[in-house]
């Protein structure tokens, strides 16, 4: 256990987890953090998926880096998932570095950390890991399962494991199976890391080559016009520019920035690990080239959501999912939003996105309240 | 609720799976879900209206009929409603043909071009008619294939699809078209309401 991170809630989770890579693991940890209350009929509770860098402190100060929690904007007290009424749940993925089993941990066999010794991790691996955290808290329906981008990629395999285990479903930005773009660009961030001469020395960190991953990774959260408007060709001093390599532009600054402070935050085998466990995520291989068979059980009613500058995760994968629903007769609903963010719209202020969650679930709350009534 | 989606409403039987294609602000779904336990979805194309459903607990999918339609399975539903939207289609024979597919019956509403206050505004005015019903000028009217009662019937007649029940409002009245009083329906109502398959 990293001494960081040994002071937040953990599960540690006894039983053995057979992996999609054929490693069992057992006694694990699960770092976890809740919000709101769970109420008696444990009808409200909500798990939360984050996203490749997110962690479990979705909402108010994250006690590690002491920066607001990644979805502040959606999530805690009058949000549009108002946590006077709901009970959020989210956990740290494995793999991941804010306290859940990950390489970052120390290998209890070894007494060293694991490093690029961690088994290689999946989509559904994360997925059925978090299983056990809701057994663990006595959940046995959730009102709803949401994330954006790989959290919502565990929206949907969530789904498909457990047909019968969420009223509704919010995949938020995602795709059902990680386009040949998006493992490129992963690539382009795992080899940044790699080639860093720090990767492979012990008590060293490659921060030059995460800081790299997380530039390029930055940009394709954003939209072109996005960038444009916010810095154009905006020069960092006001004067002209210096002939010089260093950082005359805004956007080159703003970069460099990102890189910089993510390095503090972020472990960089984690963060090779993750995009690993994305690019790996072909739901629609594992029922066999029909995407459908995923959702054929499943009791969830569901809310796609897609923003139209994301190009990243663009509506058209988006829509795919839907299509596949309505193949299996699903209950499905689908919005485009109209936004000039990118990518992290989902993470951002954007009204008539926290809207539309917010009614759909107050609608889907009701919804399950009045039948009990009856 | 409008007259048109009382009868509308009134075909549907209980507990059925509905889908309204081009359902705007989910008037007609909200109303079958509440009172005839209906299993409904939608399809809109306007994402304002798409919003409001999905606020209403509606599951709606944004899309263009004309491209949205081939995603669902044969005879997914009990019924496909189109309400007055089928004269605003590029292809309305397509639509028809995926709705006729997708639905075990199809409810299909037109505004009725064979309206005597149409022709009249045709014969006197000499300009493209404009009524409470067609209100726009003909250089930003969404419809794109106006046609008649008449036109429709004969339509389905040749594509050898079944009328199963055939009705008409004119100013808020219900009535049935019959064979006897087609050619007086088709020139004294404004819409035509009909259940196919």
């Amino acid at each position: 256990m990293n001494s960081e991170t040994k002071n937040i809630k953990k599960l540690n989770i006894d039983q053995s987890l057979e992996l999609d890579c054929g490693k069992i693991i057992k006694n694990f940890p699960l770092a976890y953090e809740t919000y709101g209350a769970l109420n008696k009929s444990k009808s409200n509770a909500i798990l939360v998926f984050h996203a490749l860098t997110g962690d479990q402190f979705v909402t108010n100060i994250n006690p590690i880096t002491k920066r607001e929690g990644w979805w502040t904007t959606a999530v805690g007290l009058g949000k549009a998932i108002d946590t006077n009424k709901y009970f959020v749940v989210c956990a740290n993925v494995l793999g991941g570095c804010m306290g859940s089993y990950g390489p970052k941990e120390i290998n209890p066999e070894t007494n060293k950390l694991f490093g690029t010794t961690f088994p290689v991790i999946t989509i559904r691996d994360m997925v059925k890991a978090q299983k056990y955290l809701l057994d663990h808290l006595g959940i046995k329906k959730l009102l709803a399962v949401t994330g954006g981008s790989m959290g919502g990629m565990q929206v949907l395999q969530f789904v498909s494991l457990y047909p019968d285990m969420a009223h509704s479903a919010i995949p938020i930005a995602c795709s059902a199976s990680h386009s040949a773009q998006n493992i490129a660009l992963n690539e382009l961030g795992r080899q940044a890391i790699m080639v860093d001469p720090n990767w492979k020395k012990e008590n060293s960190t490659p921060d030059k080559g995460l800081a790299i991953a997380r530039m390029a990774a930055h940009i394709t959260y954003l939209s072109k016009k996005g960038l444009q408007e916010k810095f154009g060709r905006k020069l960092q001093d006001k004067g002209s520019l210096k002939f010089s390599f260093d950082a005359d532009f805004q956007i080159e600054s703003y970069l460099r920035y990102q890189g910089a402070t993510f390095v503090d935050r972020f472990d960089a085998n984690s963060y090779l690990y993750i995009t690993r466990a994305m690019d790996y995520f072909d739901l629609e291989k594992q029922f066999s080239g029909n995407l459908s068979l995923a959702f054929k059980n499943t009791k969830s009613k569901f809310c796609v959501i897609s923003f139209s500058s994301d190009w990243l995760y663009p509506t058209v994968e988006n829509k795919e999912i839907v299509i596949a629903l309505n193949a299996c007769g699903a209950n499905v609903g689908f919005v485009e939003i109209n936004s000039d963010k990118g990518h992290d719209s989902f993470l951002l202020d954007v009204p008539e996105f926290l809207k539309t969650i917010s009614e759909f679930l107050s609608s889907t709350y009701n919804e399950i309240n009045n039948e009990k009534r009856i | 609720m409008k007259k048109e989606f009382e009868v509308i409403s009134q075909i549907i039987q209980n507990n059925k799976r509905v889908l309204d294609i081009g359902c705007g602000d989910g008037t007609l779904m909200e109303y079958l879900k509440a009172n005839q336990q209906n299993d409904v979805r939608g399809l809109e194309p306007e994402k304002y209206l798409v919003q409001k459903c999905i606020s209403k607990g509606l599951s709606v999918i944004e899309g263009d009929a004309e491209k949205e339609l081939v995603q669902f399975p044969e005879k997914s539903f009990d019924y496909v409603v189109l309400s007055q939207t089928l004269q605003a289609f590029l292809h309305p024979e397509e639509v028809l043909d995926q709705l006729l597919r997708i639905g075990r019956q199809t409810i299909v509403s037109i505004p009725n071009f064979g309206y005597w206050k149409v022709r009249l505004h045709l014969l006197i005015k000499g300009t493209m008619p404009i009524t409470k019903n067609l209100p726009n000028e003909w250089y930003n009217t969404p419809n794109l294939h106006m046609c008649t009662i008449q036109d429709f019937v004969n339509f389905c007649n040749k594509k050898n699809i079944t009328i199963d029940k055939s009705m008409c409002l004119t100013n808020e009245k219900i009535s049935a078209i019959t064979k006897v009083n087609m050619q007086y329906k088709n020139i004294f109502s404004q819409l035509g309401i009909f259940l196919i398959q």
